[in-house]
């Protein structure tokens, strides 16, 4: 590639024609090792994934059971699967939980370290210091923290409480599992989208809050009518990336509950994992990435729709 | 100020002293435990304040993770395979990215197309596949399995190249008509001007591989070749847990990716903010 690049470089003035054939030449040279990356490592599974979906392909084959297309008796198996439908409600209730909770979280503390109060810049390192924090990490801190018995969560609440709220088991209840690592995802996440909302909150103008300073607004008709709406694509933003987070939830299951307790914490990435990993069933698995890829471009071109007008794609 | 403003001020701070307390709390209690001699001290204290008093300082914990886990082979497997990324990747992406910004020829609209098209693809959707592949290859239980995957990024090249088109290209042809070549113009004038884009991919590829788990999971079971996470993950399943060694572990883990981030904050949080919207 180096030499080829190297070579292909207008050396001198030569004429417009040679310069030209010499930039295309240039341009591919560039362009090479990224696109055979690219191509092998992305776009060729990527297609893969469509076509093992419709076979019984196996990660390790026997060679005495050929790999067959079998239709979409991957897909017919998939709906008709109890397992993957609790999985896929477990994602869309953890999306429910965590994206609301953790957007207006992240507004809220983007607003209180935007103030330029004194101090507010360490706030703002210690907010989103948990994102540096590897989620594998965050997850055996948290398991000890909710330990039901001798966890630290049981006793400050049950402390600012005076004992009224007797001690929950967080990861073994089905009830609260899910919840559980809804908390601590959106401890780790949360830093993110505050970051990214202050962003935004930046690029509002400074003329518009003492505009309406002099039209003597109250904070709270301030962030209504100003603040609120000039963050409308930054909002969009966070929440649909959230949502595609929600869906790719996985760590954390893997490490703290496998799942469990009664398939309550199951999810499609980990199901995924589960059967074509664990089980080598590559056809399945292949058939559930499908499922998951449409679930979240159906997302993502949600976002695309709401940004339509002010996408700015310089070409 | 007015006796409002005043109190706003006040609540404002009780707000941000509460939630530096939720955002402090697990890794204070982390470090303190992780620095107790035993698991029965951990677990008595841990249901109270002196969750957070280091009672004693004893190093056992440290020094039983470095003959349990082998704790520097994973630490080494986690910097090769990230530091090759990153590095590699730096290179491989600004290349092509200064390709699609600088060059006319046919083609090029289609692959910055295709270049954005790519982002939306999740790596969970296409680990199986993946998985396949390398095992045809013989890759499995490698250190390069966990790294040449990743060295190609399309939202990195999409940085970059959003980054190369709003450099003037003045400089760059004054070189051109010097007889420099491209890749010496790549080298010598486009790669210092773009070391803010060059922090930002850097941070972004760092945090996204440094706690990857499900591609290792997959990939890198053995000793020899698993990265930090999988390292943790086996000795968090071991029954019974040593809470003392896991807290050691995770402290060792979190401790200099914590200090890195306290030395280059701003950085990190400019890499985050210009991740937003255009993605």
């Amino acid at each position: 590639m180096t030499t080829d690049a190297h070579r292909a470089s207008p050396r001198g003035a030569g004429s417009l024609g040679t310069l030209r054939r010499g930039e295309v030449r240039a341009a591919w040279g560039f362009s090479l090792p990224a696109l055979a990356l690219l191509t092998a490592f992305l776009i060729v599974p990527f297609v893969l994934a469509f076509v093992l979906a419709f076979t019984d392909q196996r990660l390790i084959p026997n060679p005495r059971l050929p790999t067959e297309f079998v239709g979409l008796r991957n897909f017919q198996r998939i709906l008709e699967d109890p397992s993957f439908q609790r999985a896929l409600m477990n994602n869309f209730a953890f999306a429910a939980f965590v994206v609301p909770v953790q957007s207006m979280l992240a507004l809220g503390m983007a607003m209180l370290v935007n103030q330029k109060l004194r101090g507010s810049l360490v706030f703002r390192t210690i907010y989103f210091s948990p994102v540096v924090t590897t989620m594998v990490v965050v997850s055996a801190i948290w398991f000890l923290l909710y330990n039901p018995d001798e966890g630290f969560i049981n006793a400050f609440l049950g402390a600012i409480s005076f004992g009224t709220i007797p001690a929950i088991r967080w990861l073994q209840d089905p009830r609260t599992a899910l919840i559980a690592i809804g908390i601590l995802s959106v401890w780790q996440g949360v830093g993110f989208q505050m970051v990214i909302f202050l962003a935004g909150l930046q690029e509002i103008p400074e003329q518009l809050y003492d505009a309406a300073r002099i039209d003597g607004a109250d904070r709270r008709q301030t962030f209504w009518n100003i603040t609120l709406p000039s963050l409308r694509n930054t909002t969009i933003f966070v929440v649909i990336s959230t949502t595609i987070l929600a869906f790719r939830l996985y760590d954390q299951v893997k490490i703290m509950t496998g799942g469990g307790p009664q398939d309550a914490t199951q999810t499609v990435v980990f199901q995924i994992e589960r059967v074509g990993f664990s089980q080598l069933r590559v056809g399945y698995a292949s058939a559930l990435t499908v499922v998951f890829f449409v679930i979240v471009l159906a997302v993502a071109l949600l976002q695309r729709r709401f940004l339509r007008e002010e996408r700015t794609v310089r070409e | 100020m007015t006796a409002t403003q005043h109190r706003n001020a006040l609540l404002d701070y009780l707000a941000m002293l509460l939630l530096a307390g939720f955002f402090l709390f697990p890794v204070v209690i982390m470090l303190v435990a992780s620095f107790k001699p035993d698991d029965t001290t951990i677990m008595r204290h841990m249901s109270s304040a002196l969750a957070f008093v280091p009672t004693e300082v004893s190093l056992r914990n440290y020094r039983e993770v470095f003959d349990n886990v082998a704790f520097l082979t994973a630490m080494r497997n986690s910097v090769a395979i990230v530091g090759s990324i990153v590095i590699v990747g730096l290179f491989v992406n600004s290349l092509i990215a200064y390709g699609l910004a600088r060059f006319r020829f046919r083609g090029r609209g289609f692959l910055v197309g295709l270049v954005i098209a790519l982002i939306i693809i999740p790596f969970e959707s296409i680990a199986v596949p993946l998985l396949l592949i390398v095992n045809r290859l013989g890759w499995l239980d490698t250190l390069y399995v966990q790294a040449v995957p990743f060295l190609a990024d399309a939202f990195s090249i999409f940085l970059f190249y959003q980054f190369f088109i709003q450099i003037p290209a003045d400089l760059e042809e004054a070189a051109i008509v010097d007889g420099a070549s491209r890749l010496r113009i790549y080298w010598s004038i486009v790669l210092p001007l773009s070391r803010p884009i060059i922090a930002t991919v850097t941070i972004l590829l760092f945090l996204r591989h440094w706690g990857q788990l499900l591609w290792p999971v997959m990939v890198a079971r053995s000793q020899d070749v698993r990265p930090l996470t999988v390292a943790m993950q086996q000795f968090f399943g071991q029954q019974p847990r040593e809470w003392g060694q896991i807290m050691a572990f995770a402290a060792m883990i979190t401790v200099p990716v914590l200090i890195v981030y306290l030395l280059f904050n701003r950085w990190f949080v400019q890499s985050i903010a210009s991740s937003g919207v255009k993605g």
